[in-house]
């Protein structure tokens, strides 16, 4: 087992009079963790909490450096990605440099703009961060790249024929495709995920899929919340089975698929959580 | 990415630039200028249109005349806001150069007060005097406008109703028949005509008034009427930036003879407004 | 009894006229109308994102103030724009006292609440929608407000032009701080109120007729401008 790249010790987060998470302590270091768990379980919570957005009432998040044991095996010097010499470059340097997130929503935000523009802000907003930061080892891409680099993303979800649409008018599932380019255009170390196929009829869900599995084997973690379990089944390592706040199981997903731990996991799978 | 967050802030720049640019170019030009406060009954009968043109191609100072009532003018003198003060009220203007903020009074040109009214005449007013007037138009409660602004003309009017022995206010409750408007001489006449009302007015106004519906002239010929006017120059003592030379030249041409024969020579209808009486 | 639609005729036989001291006064309205919005809306704009997007003690109290400044009455910002820059007031010294600029200066004292005011209920809704995202990618607090403000370019136009009607109708702060002097500072809407005081009420409708012809002509360009970039854009 992989040593874990994320532990999350005792957090606990209130909001809005109520507990949303209750002393969660967990160690994710499986290349794709999909956190599943009831309406309210507190899985977009946990997600925010994670990533930073949201700061936990008590107990801390810990990122760990980029190294040897991230599941992404950058510093192991395998190219990711496209074109992606800075990338290997990195290996080089001392690797100790703090892991990149990027996350999707699960209602795409698009700014008005062009498709190819939404994708090339991710990347400028990064270059703009990044030109303040002492971390050297991350050179900002150039201009021209980051054009390049974006028109190569759409191309890969499958998009570059919309690259100058206006983003506003494009379908659901088109633009939570945009969105996943967006984030996959960062070269993020993990990709976290909240429902992102929640609101998508069958057809986008499958490009959805596609997409994050293409993601995944470039070196991307991925930690995903769904209530897809289809999708779960079909893309996760580890499952996060979360219940009231709590969570009521970590384990292999084979193995809560045939044989959950827990109660509530067993209940969910029957259809009686809801 | 970066090259059109450029473009949009160069276009940004440029129509802000440009802005600026518009509000610079229309600050003044350095031309030569001076400020003069005057009243609504002055400028609205058209006199310095007529006027000042002739000064200002003689001596190549422009005139920007501030048109208000004679207490507002007055004020603007006492703060230093106008470099020449022009009104029709002498006990105020005495009172301004005493209090040294005029440097001193002279006599320009005089015309009359006259009463306007309803052509119907409800209150007997018609003739030839004013507080015999003033007291049946009290006396018959008939509708009457007052500028109640602290302007020359009204300042003339309160000095008409206290000589007539009459209080206006008394038995007015909720403006029953005096109404104070606190406006300029244009805006009364106006009030008036809507109202088929009474109303003191300077002739000059009166001839240039163009909305007098049923109005007509019903009280003139008094020599209590007598409406004189006064040009004063702010006090440079008082304040250092008021342009002396220039102010002292519009004065002295208003009292010159030259002055005096343009002012005669303005004329509505074939009537003329005002009659020049400068001392030498 | 003056008839509205001879008001029209007359107001275009006016402008065909071509006379010189009209088309003096429709230039300055325009220049001093357009110089106030154009400003009240980078400085409305301005201060909109900065307090949708910022958190800093005393904020709800500046929102509140504001709300409250959009009913501030052109005669009071007119009088306190007039005692600011009298010779006997504190800027006195600048000479800006019946000047174009000091029209400006009132102007945007009445324009810029209004724009800060709108613009920041516009934004802060557009924050709350994106606010996830951009901090998600990192996005410093000055670019999140810049990106706030181009992409909500078209409702922020509105309010733009919600400003420049509000300047070019406005009569008492101009009356007031300018001193409406004939080929000075004297623009439609003064004209307008000096043309009624002298009772000629039909030429006072004819101007009134061009002023709102002025207006909808510049609505009508903003519109067809607001069409092409929303095709361009979406």
């Amino acid at each position: 087992m992989a040593a874990p790249f994320v532990t999350l010790d005792q957090v606990s987060f209130d909001g809005r009079g109520h507990r949303a998470l209750d002393q969660v302590s967990l160690r994710l270091s499986a290349r794709s963790t999909f956190i599943l768990g009831p309406n309210g379980a507190g899985k977009s919570v946990l997600l925010r909490v994670m990533h930073g957005l949201l700061q936990p009432s008590a107990g801390e998040v810990r990122w760990e450096p980029m190294s040897a044991a991230w599941p992404s095996g950058l510093a192991a010097g395998t190219p990711v990605g496209v074109g992606d010499t800075e990338k290997i470059a990195t290996k080089t340097l001392s690797g100790a440099r703090k892991p990149r997130l990027a996350m999707v929503f699960q209602r795409p935000v698009m700014l008005r703009r062009s498709v190819l523009d939404n994708v090339m802000y991710g990347m400028a907003a990064q270059g703009a961060a990044v030109g303040m930061a002492a971390d050297i080892a991350q050179r900002a891409p150039a201009a021209a790249n980051i054009a390049q680099r974006a028109q190569d993303v759409l191309a890969r979800v499958g998009l570059a024929h919309l690259a100058q649409r206006p983003a506003r008018v494009l379908s659901g599932g088109e633009q939570q495709r945009v969105a996943l380019a967006r984030a996959w255009a960062l070269k993020p170390d993990v990709l976290l995920l909240d429902e992102p196929t929640a609101s998508l009829d069958p057809h986008a869900v499958r490009a959805v899929e596609a997409i994050i599995r293409e993601i995944a084997a470039a070196g991307t973690a991925i930690i995903m919340t769904t209530h897809h379990r289809g999708v779960a089944k079909r893309l996760a390592d580890d499952i996060v089975f979360l219940h009231h706040g709590r969570v009521a199981e970590h384990t292999a997903a084979r193995q809560f698929f045939d044989e959950p731990v827990s109660q509530s996991g067993r209940d969910y799978l029957k259809g009686d959580l809801e | 990415m970066k090259i059109s967050i450029k473009r949009r802030w160069f276009a940004a720049l440029h129509v802000f630039g440009m802005t600026a640019a518009l509000a610079v170019a229309s600050a003044p030009a350095q031309e030569k200028f001076i400020t003069v406060a005057s009243t609504t009954s002055t400028e609205q009968s058209g006199l310095f249109t007529h006027l000042l043109p002739a000064f200002e191609k003689k001596t190549g100072i422009k005139v920007r005349v501030v048109a208000s009532g004679t207490g507002q003018a007055l004020d603007q003198g006492r703060r230093g806001d106008a470099d020449v003060v022009f009104v029709h009220d002498k006990p105020a203007e005495e009172k301004f150069v005493a209090e040294g903020f005029g440097v001193e009074r002279r006599e320009v040109m005089y015309n009359d007060f006259i009463v306007a009214g309803p052509k119907t005449d409800p209150a007997r007013a018609k003739g030839n005097d004013i507080l015999e007037g003033l007291k049946k138009i009290e006396a018959a409660k008939s509708p009457l406008v007052s500028r109640g602004d602290k302007s020359g003309t009204h300042a003339a009017e309160l000095r008409h109703w206290k000589m007539a022995g009459v209080d206006p206010g008394k038995g007015n409750a909720a403006g029953a028949w005096y109404r104070e408007c606190g406006c300029g001489m244009g805006a009364a006449l106006n009030t008036a005509a809507s109202m088929n009302a009474y109303v003191l007015t300077d002739r000059g106004t009166w001839l240039s008034f163009k909305n007098r519906q049923d109005l007509g002239i019903v009280i003139e010929g008094d020599t209590r009427l007598f409406n004189q006017y006064g040009v004063m120059l702010v006090n440079p003592a008082r304040h250092p930036h008021v342009k002396k030379e220039s102010g002292q030249a519009l004065i002295d041409w208003l009292v010159s003879a030259e002055g005096q024969r343009a002012i005669a020579g303005y004329k509505i209808g074939g009537e003329q407004l005002f009659f020049p009486n400068a001392k030498p | 009894m003056t008839s509205i639609a001879a008001s029209f005729a007359d107001a275009f036989a006016l402008t065909l006229s071509l006379d010189a001291q009209l088309y003096a006064i429709i230039a300055l309205t325009l220049k001093v109308g357009i110089t106030s919005a154009v400003i009240s809306a980078v400085l409305g704009a301005a201060l909109g994102a900065g307090v949708a997007a910022g958190k800093f003690p005393g904020r709800s109290m500046l929102i509140v103030l504001f709300n409250a400044a959009m009913g501030l009455p052109p005669v009071v910002a007119g009088l306190l724009v007039y005692l600011l820059l009298s010779r006997a007031g504190p800027l006195g010294a600048f000479g800006l006292l019946f000047t174009p600029s000091a029209m400006v200066i009132a102007q945007v004292l009445l324009i810029t609440p209004v724009v800060a005011a709108l613009s920041r209920q516009i934004i802060e809704d557009a924050w709350r929608e994106y606010e996830e995202q951009l901090t998600s990618l990192g996005v410093s607090r000055a670019r999140a407000a810049l990106t706030l403000l181009w992409d909500t370019r078209f409702s922020l136009a509105t309010v733009g032009l919600a400003g420049l009607g509000r300047a070019l109708a406005e009569v008492g702060a101009v009356m007031i701080v300018g001193g409406n002097i004939d080929g000075v500072t004297r623009v439609m809407t003064t004209a307008i109120a000096l043309e009624t005081s002298k009772g000629d009420l039909p030429l006072a409708l004819a101007l009134g007729v061009i002023l709102l012809g002025i207006v909808l002509l510049l609505n009508l360009a903003a519109y067809l401008l607001r069409e092409w970039s929303v095709r361009r854009y979406g």
